[in-house]
């Protein structure tokens, strides 16, 4: 399949490879088209890492700056928006050192090691959970249980199963290994599985 | 297969990367096991619904702010 997969690639290039040569070449509305593609993705990362909306407002807009200005320096090797996911990234957890003035901020913090432990609340859900809430109360509800993650467990699920990048590219974004990357992500899946049911666990659910 | 063993493979299992055999027997056990059934929908429907909700909205204007830099940089030198 991998190998179907980089035939394809090499006969069509990805559509962002035009746009940033485009770019190149003095064409700035191209890289509006870039920003209007990738505006709300790099938004929500920023927002996810800092938790913070004017953080997250700055970093979007730092992050599509630098990407700019080091257009030149962009290979091509990775794709445009893997390597513009990574300088949020970085913006974003900048800003949080800033927030947090002497504390060290990485994404190794937090983490517990449970591994192997076995998911405790185990009642099952509604059909449709989301359906016994409106769009604002269930915006409130998944914010407030994601933001209760680790931070390393956190970024791992918004960039693999949110943004959705690859494990690889989720690894080499954050600088970790792939098997790291596969343990947080499952940690964090089944943390989140086990915080949203208390909102969607059957019998709490208020039929419409 | 013991829950422990099906846990360790939940994510291959919901991301479609296992073998064939392995798909098998992962089905075979949650066709018996209520427990495991329940941690595979569940979970499944976490990722869905975290993909499908927007709950960070863009700020407005900030689209705007972010094009004005980018002119302003532009001007400057490209």
């Amino acid at each position: 399949m991998s190998t179907i997969q980089s035939i394809a690639g090499e006969l069509e290039p990805h559509p962002d490879v035009a746009l940033v040569e485009r770019v190149r070449g003095g064409d700035v509305s191209a890289y509006d088209t870039l920003v209007r593609k990738y505006e709300r993705q790099i938004f929500r990362i920023a927002q996810h890492i800092t938790q913070n909306r004017e953080d997250a407002e700055d970093v979007m807009q730092d992050a599509f700056l630098k990407a700019y200005e080091k257009l030149e320096q962009f290979q091509g090797n990775s794709k445009f928006y893997t390597w513009l996911v990574r300088i949020a990234v970085n913006e974003s957890l900048m800003r949080l050192r800033k927030r947090r003035t002497g504390k060290m901020v990485s994404i190794d913090e937090d983490i517990e090691t449970d591994e192997g432990s076995v998911p405790r609340d185990l009642a099952d859900w509604a059909p449709d959970p989301e359906q016994n809430y409106n769009q604002a109360e269930l915006a409130e509800i998944l914010r407030k249980t994601i933001q209760g993650l680790p931070q390393g467990f956190r970024i791992v699920f918004v960039l693999r199963d949110v943004e959705g990048l690859s494990t690889e590219e989720t690894a080499e974004t954050l600088g970790l290994s792939i098997p790291a990357v596969k343990s947080r992500l499952l940690r964090a899946r089944l943390q989140l599985r086990e915080r949203l049911s208390r909102y969607f666990h059957r019998k709490k659910g208020v039929e419409r | 297969m013991k829950c422990k063993e099906f846990l360790a493979l939940l994510d291959d299992l919901i991301d479609d990367s296992v073998s064939p055999e392995t798909r098998t027997e992962l089905q075979t056990h949650l066709g018996k096991c209520g427990h495991c059934e329940i941690i595979f929908n569940t979970t499944r429907k976490t990722i869905e619904i975290y993909r499908s909700h927007e709950i960070y909205d863009l700020p407005a204007g900030l689209r705007d702010r972010l094009h004005a830099a980018i002119m302003a940089r532009c001007k400057k030198g490209c």
